[in-house]
């Protein structure tokens, strides 16, 4: 046998156990996220859609930066035409802010629950629906019994979810299949112009079924991802600028 | 013509009704008076106060020279209408078409529905006995037409069941009154020896009515069915609304279950039919006990989908208690509205906010939480940050006008701005530093100011200068200061919202 069809082989088995394990590629063709470098941490080499997806942030000052790349995520989500919903007990997003993210802030459903208990059950019949494009989740304690309920919904339905974790007292193992933590980052303004920059982020998958965990430093620039880093001459001295 | 009527007549309403609050007074002799030309007035007389020769009309001071010891009570106005009106929405278990027939009957259309209970002689019995055992003296006679049998309810010797066609028979041996004509017109009759209504059947139409008037040559069609005579029923007809009744009370969840489900197949065929879908949906339940118990939905847009409309109603079934049993279901759609006729096969087709899966989605979570869950947000043209949106909770609302991207706006916004203390090196510069919540954040870059106005039209207060800051973490902050500075305030600095 030769070494290349051994390889074929070995890449075959290891797509049959992908789609054993629940993961199908998005049978609307590949949507694009414009995740650029993340894509080849995923298996496959695209972003799991049709899957859970959490995103933790530890910090109260990150949250903010969380809801950005949350954003920026159902922004190439959305782009199938399909609707969103977000379920929160303690929603704190601006609908108007969203506009930046390139989303129509109309086109999203928000569920304000009252507390907890509703907002897993509203999540879990959202992510039921087959025709929304992406279900947002903000649920402080996601236990392991509530994540693989809503990996086995989705995995009917299709629907990527995004479980938002706001300063969760103990981060346990889930059935998700990937795990964010998004920061903040000192934005990187070219040419000494005038106040912030660019959102500018530190994306870590620290956990991703299949894949290939890791970090990566990304900005959000004209509707899209932006990985790569701008001319150095950053970080002047002095940076601190006023206007009136 | 082929319908069937059934005619009630409650021969004391009134007074059974005051014997049924106060039993103490089943075998005494007392009356219902009302005032009238400042004098009381008999309007009802208890079987026991009738026998001793006291009637309707007579003034009390009359009556109480015939009974010495009388009771007299107070007949409060319109009585009589409510208890009718009470007995008839009961009666919707034996018909969904229930006429108030003032002032002591009811009148039904039975047409079809006596089967369900055995046939009309065991349907009227039923009735009859029920009625009976609540403690009203009431009599009923079914026939072919409406005149016919609130004659024979009325004036009828023999039999309370007239059969089909047979109703010209069983009118003619009865007296003029049994018409339902004016007491005026009975007793000219009577005057002229017409005691039996055969007796002026038969005469020239012409001559009856310069004698009589219209009315009685009407009511005469009317009663041997020449003329077609409508009920007014105490529940709309045009509504939708479905029943099942039960051989047995239904007291299981099961049961309970399968007889919505039966409603609703009938009811959404139904509204399938007529291109129309429900968006409020009532399920009563009648209990054996008397009481009513219910559930209902609401949906977004109008609907016939069973299998979703049973999913909205299953939220709801633990709150109804069959206690001893319920003998009748009924379901009635309250609210329907056309619907635009769907394929079942393109029933997903449509995408966006327009999915069915989300209009039903929705409808669930509404229907556990109430409206106040579920919101979207439309531009609203007004540069005051809380007022740049509008709320709505519909899914059909579409934006009028883009979104305006003409200034940053933050992703996260607090509900209330929160006061910040600030060092600033020149008046109207962004700060250099702000404590929020006790921790110091030391800002490395700066956008602003961009001068909100408060809209006076709408309410008060001062202006507001909005900063985008960013400290050396990279957070980025929505700040803002109110008014104009001023150096002896140290609070008017104020922390609205998080950049992403």
């Amino acid at each position: 046998m030769s070494p290349a069809s051994k390889q074929d082989i070995v890449h075959q088995l290891q797509r049959d156990i992908l789609r054993l394990q629940g993961s199908r590629p998005s049978a609307s063709g590949k949507i694009d996220l414009g995740l650029g470098p993340v894509l080849e941490a995923f298996p496959g080499n695209s972003f799991p859609t049709g899957a859970i997806h959490e995103l933790i942030s530890h910090r109260p000052e990150n949250a903010a930066a969380t809801s950005g790349f949350t954003a920026g995520l159902i922004s190439g989500l959305m782009r199938s035409g399909g609707a969103c919903v977000w379920v929160s007990c303690t929603r704190r997003i601006y609908p108007p802010g969203l506009k930046a993210f390139g989303i129509e802030p109309d086109h999203i459903v928000f569920m304000d629950m009252r507390n907890e208990k509703e907002v897993l059950w509203a999540t879990e019949e959202a992510l039921k629906c087959d025709g929304l494009s992406a279900v947002v989740g903000e649920i402080r304690e996601l236990s392991m019994i509530a994540s693989r309920r809503y990996q086995l919904a989705v995995e009917q339905s299709r629907v990527t979810g995004l479980i938002v974790r706001n300063q969760p007292r103990n981060v346990l193992p889930t059935a998700a299949v990937a795990r964010w933590q998004v920061t903040h980052l000192p934005s990187i303004v070219e040419d000494g112009m005038p106040g912030p920059g660019a959102p500018r982020w530190n994306i870590e998958l620290t956990r991703i079924r299949n894949g290939v965990p890791g970090s990566w430093q990304t900005e959000w620039r004209a509707g899209r991802f932006c990985f790569e880093t701008p001319p150095a001459q950053v970080f002047l001295e002095g940076l601190q600028r006023k206007t009136g | 013509m082929s319908g069937r009527f059934l005619s009630l007549w409650f021969r004391h309403l009134t007074t059974d009704f005051t014997i049924i609050r106060r039993p103490a007074l089943r075998n005494k002799p007392f009356v219902l008076a009302a005032p009238d030309h400042g004098r009381m007035v008999i309007t009802s007389v208890s079987p026991a106060a009738g026998v001793e020769g006291v009637s309707v009309g007579l003034p009390v001071a009359d009556a109480r020279v015939l009974i010495p010891g009388l009771e007299v009570l107070d007949d409060p106005a319109g009585l009589d209408g409510k208890l009718l009106r009470m007995l008839a929405l009961w009666c919707i278990r034996y018909t969904p078409v229930v006429g108030i027939d003032l002032p002591d009957g009811l009148v039904m259309d039975i047409s079809g529905c006596a089967h369900l209970w055995g046939g009309e002689k065991a349907y009227l019995t039923q009735i009859l006995h029920t009625l009976r055992g609540k403690g009203y003296d009431v009599r009923g006679a079914v026939a072919d037409t409406v005149g016919a049998a609130w004659a024979v309810a009325r004036y009828g010797r023999t039999k309370a069941l007239v059969e089909p066609d047979g109703h010209s028979d069983a009118l003619l041996s009865l007296p003029p009154a049994a018409l339902r004509i004016d007491p005026l017109v009975t007793s000219r009759l009577h005057r002229l020896g017409l005691d039996r209504i055969h007796r002026i059947a038969g005469m020239p139409r012409q001559s009856l009515r310069t004698r009589f008037g219209n009315e009685l040559l009407l009511r005469l069609d009317q009663a041997f069915g020449r003329v077609e005579e409508l009920i007014e029923p105490v529940v709309p007809t045009e509504v939708y609304i479905e029943r099942l009744p039960c051989l047995e009370p239904i007291c299981t969840a099961t049961g309970i279950g399968i007889a919505l489900t039966r409603l609703l197949e009938t009811l959404c065929q139904r509204l399938q039919q007529e291109g129309k879908g429900l968006r409020t949906a009532l399920f009563k339940g009648y209990r054996v006990d008397g009481r009513i118990v219910e559930a209902s939905i609401g949906t977004h847009r109008a609907s016939h989908h069973v299998a979703h409309l049973l999913r909205l109603f299953e939220e709801k079934m633990s709150s109804l208690e069959p206690d001893l049993g319920i003998e009748v279901f009924t379901l009635e759609a309250p609210k329907v509205e056309d619907v635009a006729p769907l394929q079942p096969a393109m029933w997903n087709g449509a995408t966006g906010l327009q999915d069915n899966g989300l209009v039903e989605l929705v409808d669930r979570i509404t229907n556990k939480t109430g409206t106040r869950t579920i919101h979207r947000y439309l531009p609203a043209q007004h540069y005051w940050p809380e007022r740049a949106m509008a709320a709505t909770t519909s899914l059909d609302e579409i934006a009028v006008e883009a979104w305006s991207m003409a200034r940053p706006r933050p992703i996260h916004i607090l509900a209330r701005p929160e006061v910040i203390e600030v060092t600033a090196p020149i008046p109207d510069y962004p700060p250099m530093l702000f404590i929020h919540k006790g921790q110091r954040h030391s800002i490395t870059r700066a956008e602003g100011p961009e001068r909100i106005e408060q809209e006076w039209w709408l309410s008060n207060g001062e202006h507001r200068d909005y900063y985008s800051v960013e400290d050396d973490q990279g957070v980025r902050f929505w700040i803002f200061r109110s008014g104009h500075y001023a150096g002896l305030k140290s609070y008017q600095w104020f922390l609205h919202g998080y950049f992403a």
